[in-house]
């Protein structure tokens, strides 16, 4: 039952051979050996699995691998590099925001799509873009500073 | 700022690097000797040697051996600048190793917020002794006296004439100092180790004290630092656990014929222990949800949770100790003209890591490797070995980075697990637990209540003060994994029990420690655990052990005394506290507060939405924290709005400042989770809150609008913890600033809204 998978993963074509219902978070961490993103809850619940499927944010830990074909994965490993962080990696960096920082492709990549479809976000907005997702140290805080400081720089 | 990569993560970047396969996760190449041995059955290296803590490159950078972990808050960082220090070197030229088994000496690992305190003592008396000994080699080669030369920039030159210089690297660069250390016999917290050396006077500090970077965000934000999840071994097999419906049940029958389709699928059964492993991961999590398993009929364990409480008032006592007795607090009670009395619950909290446990094992017959992201990577050691009946130099274990670090959580379980696995299917395994398990069998923080009792003369003056506690021991299960008997994999087995029956106030933390109230008599009573072995609501040290409980109670019943004699709550304290240090705290954050004198209570303003301010003040280990809150409280819905959070510490002299201002900000968003949103919920069966939906914490939205962090730097006083405190502060605070705003006293958490609006309509 298992079906070969096509799709691009941070402008890479890849192919997985899987069971077609696994969630693409397994096919990013096992198939394609990517250590990131994190298994957090499994549910949809915490965002830690959170990537970019032609743009939007999801969260790969409930999305089967099948939903992939034919598109285009970011991962928090595509969406910069330290030669071109995006802006939200580099208000992260100038923030010092993360604690464990296990949450953080979550935040990150919600963020970075928020920013993308909305200039000049009010803070009540940034709040309301980032609910429902987990950070268990309690760096709501720096979070907010990054995403805001992000939004002034992009 | 500028873009800095740990050399992992530049490596990564270039693609030497893709994962650490069975590699050793440190990647200092410059220690070839210690690599060489890494592959083997490694030595630990010995306490009383000076190379030990300490190691000088080719290059002339330095390493410094920590046996202690980062959980986040850069401590590395803090360790990099002390032994910056006494080297006269940029904090930068200091690279900290941590947590390996086969690098550091067993410094107790992350351990009530003593990373600094205490943990940094032998690194920086090990590195003011490397120093001397480059200073006195130095001499020797140049032909100088000791006393003529100085340091600077990673050399020893002659004072008076700068250009005469030996840098670090040419006077031991690679190689060892190969020099004792006198080290005090102890080891964990408070291992010690002194030199000939003097450490710098504090006053001559250049390194210590300024805001450095942390070294892992890059790495983070770019997706370059691996977690403890992303190790991965070659011919690693995944494992997931298998737990009872009903808490204490075993499993009495296993139809492996149930996964027989499932690629690999291999089910592992020993007692109550259960798991399934498989090479795919999902086909691993595939048979876990496949596996047909009959469990026993075992007794509900737990009473109905509306009775927590009455259960614990009830309940026999297995221990009472007296934590604090001065004068006769009872008598002075019961010849006062006025007696105040108020009762304060606090439900089980969950770690709730934001992954759940995992490590990864690598059992074989010459000894075992374990990857693990608990916090006492050297006890994992030793736990293990007794396990496997190994010795504990046979276990080389590595900690990795895991997903929270906040005591002892699931990931103080999943060594076991992984190396009970790995021994039985003769493969490493790597074990996650799902989140079910991350919230529902976790330690979790002891459930209690405290009874509070206070006498006022007839002037309005405390003349004594009573605090009982009564609770589920804080360590059913003890605080680190050196004991196999503490894993859930242990007690599913049969293995025997461990149980520590206390609930001692640690150290200078004691309820009302700051007043100077006459008579006290300060006791806690432990009663015994619900359900003796492998309970989803054992109980075990969470990020503040007792200190949201007590702290809670103690400035919540402070503020009940100040209301009662009609004084305003910062007033109040101000008369009856004593030590300038937590004077300075508590004025420090009114005044930045703006906090104007009145006693507290709702202003009788009409709407729906009253607004309030409230104080807390507390100690621990030295350090002191204190916390202005102000709040909005919807009438309506019940629901408490944060609206402005004033934090202030003083943790003795400052290491870096930046760090310890994000330390502070976290610890108090955490510890108002904790307040506002976090209780642990069962039936009759097993815990309920198994996930985020039943087990919210605090979200983004529900945030504090603003946290504003005062620090007082204390350059006389030796630094204290820093990371925990402050999430002892939240609750009373912010149940204070309820009862200014609405006159209704909070005394039981979490304060939902649900409950928030029950106190009102009662009140």
């Amino acid at each position: 039952m298992s079906t070969r998978i096509t799709f691009r993963v941070d402008g890479q074509d890849q192919t997985v051979t899987v069971d077609p219902d696994m969630p693409l978070l397994y096919a990013l961490r096992d198939d394609l050996g990517m250590s990131n993103p994190h298994f957090g809850c499994g549910l949809a619940q915490c965002g830690a699995c959170t990537v970019h499927l032609d743009g939007a944010p999801i969260r790969s830990c409930v999305t089967p691998t099948s939903a992939a074909e034919g598109r285009q994965v970011t991962t928090l490993a595509g969406l910069g590099t330290p030669e071109h962080p995006h802006p939200v990696q580099q208000a992260y960096i100038d923030e010092q925001v993360p604690q464990c920082g296990y949450c953080i492709n979550g935040w990150i990549m919600t963020a970075a799509a928020f920013l993308r479809d909305n200039r000049n976000p009010s803070e009540d907005q940034i709040r309301e873009a980032l609910t429902g997702l987990k950070c268990r140290c309690g760096t709501h805080m720096a979070i907010l500073r990054a995403v805001k400081r992000a939004a002034a720089i992009g | 700022m500028g873009i800095q990569l740990s050399r992992r993560g530049a490596l990564r970047s270039a693609g030497v690097l893709i994962v650490s396969a069975g590699l050793p996760v440190s990647l200092d190449a410059v220690l070839a000797v210690r690599e060489a041995a890494a592959q083997g059955v490694p030595v630990p290296p010995l306490p009383g040697q000076l190379d030990s803590y300490i190691a000088v490159h080719a290059d002339g950078g330095v390493t410094a051996f920590f046996g202690k972990i980062d959980g986040g808050q850069g401590l590395d960082v803090a360790i990099a600048q002390i032994v910056a220090e006494e080297l006269d070197l940029p904090a930068e030229r200091v690279q900290v190793v941590m947590g390996d088994t086969a690098r550091t000496v067993n410094q107790g690992g992350a351990s009530n917020a003593s990373g600094v305190s205490q943990g940094s003592i032998p690194l920086r008396n090990a590195a003011a002794e490397a120093r001397l000994l480059l200073v006195e080699m130095a001499a020797g080669r140049l032909g100088v006296p000791v006393a003529a030369l100085s340091v600077g920039d990673g050399a020893v030159f002659v004072a008076a004439e700068p250009a005469r210089r030996l840098p670090f690297a040419e006077l031991v660069g690679g190689r060892t100092f190969n020099a004792e250390v006198k080290w005090n016999g102890r080891y964990g917290n408070d291992l010690n180790v002194e030199g000939r050396a003097r450490p710098k006077a504090i006053a001559d500090y250049k390194v210590v004290g300024t805001a450095v970077p942390r070294r892992d965000i890059a790495d983070k934000v770019f997706a370059r630092h691996d977690y403890v999840t992303d190790i991965k071994v070659p011919g690693m097999l995944h494992a997931r656990m298998l737990r009872a419906p009903v808490a204490g049940a075993q499993p009495v029958s296993v139809d492996e014929a149930s996964v027989r389709d499932i690629p690999g699928a291999r089910v592992v059964r020993k007692g109550g222990f259960l798991a399934v492993a498989a090479p795919r991961e999902w086909d691993a999590i595939r048979a876990a949800q496949a596996l047909k398993v009959e469990w026993s009929a075992a007794p509900a364990p737990f009473p109905d949770q509306a009775g927590l409480y009455d259960h614990i008032r009830a309940a026999p006592v297995t221990k009472r100790a007296v934590a604090m007795q001065q004068g006769d607090a009872p008598a002075a009670i019961a010849g006062a003209a006025r007696v105040i009395a108020a009762e304060y619950e606090w439900p089980f909290h969950s770690h709730s890591s934001m992954g759940p446990g995992c490590a990864v094992a690598d059992v074989r017959a010459n000894g075992a490797r374990i990857w693990t992201g608990s916090q006492k990577p050297h006890a994992v050691r030793d736990g293990v070995a007794k396990f496997l009946g190994l010795r504990p130099e046979a276990v080389h274990t590595v900690w990795v980075t895991g997903p929270g670090s906040y005591g002892r959580n699931d990931a103080g379980d999943t060594p076991f697990d992984a190396a009970f696995l790995s021994r039985e299917l003769g493969a490493p395994v790597r074990v996650q637990y799902m989140r079910n398990e991350g919230h529902g069998w976790d330690t979790k923080s002891p459930a209690s209540v405290q009874r509070v009792r206070a006498g006022l003369d007839a002037g309005g003056r405390v003349v004594g003060i009573q605090f009982e506690s009564k609770s589920f021991s804080r360590t059913n299960i003890a605080t680190s994994e050196a004991d196999p008997r503490d894993s859930l994999a242990s007690q599913l087995m049969g293995g025997g029990l461990n149980p520590q029956d206390t609930y001692l106030f640690p150290g200078d933390f004691v309820p009302t420690e700051p007043y100077a109230f006459p008579a006290r008599l300060m006791a806690w009573e432990t009663i015994p655990p619900l359900l003796d072995r492998a309970s989803p609501l054992r109980t075990s040290h969470l990020r503040d052990p007792l200190g949201p409980e007590l702290i809670f109670a103690a400035e919540s019943f402070v503020d009940e005394l100040a209301a009662a004699t009609g004084a305003d709550p910062v007033e109040f304290r101000l008369r009856h506290l004593r030590e300038e240090r937590d004077i300075a705290v508590l004025r420090a954050i009114t005044e930045k507060a703006g906090w104007q004198p009145r006693p507290a209570g709702p202003s009788g303003m009409p709407g729906d939405v009253a607004s309030g301010r409230g104080v807390s003040l507390a100690r621990r280990d030295g350090t002191v924290v204190g916390l202005v809150a102000e709040v909005e409280v919807d009438r309506r819905s019940g629901n408490i709005r944060v609206k402005r959070m004033v934090v202030g510490q003083d943790c003795g002299l400052i290491i870096n400042p930046d760090g310890l201002r994000r330390c502070v900000e976290n610890a108090l968003v955490y510890g108002t989770s904790r307040a506002l949103r976090e209780e642990v919920t069962f039936d009759r069966n097993n815990v309920t809150s198994v996930d985020w939906a039943t087990y919210p914490i605090l979200d983004i939205t529900e945030a504090p609008e603003v946290v504003e962090v005062v620090l007082i730097n204390r350059p006389d006083i030796r630094p204290t913890g820093a990371g925990e405190p402050a999430v002892r502060t939240a609750g009373a605070a912010i149940a204070n600033a309820v009862f200014d705003a609405t006159g209704v006293r909070l005394r039981r958490g979490p304060f939902t809204p649900e409950r928030v609006k029950a106190a009102m309509a009662g009140a």
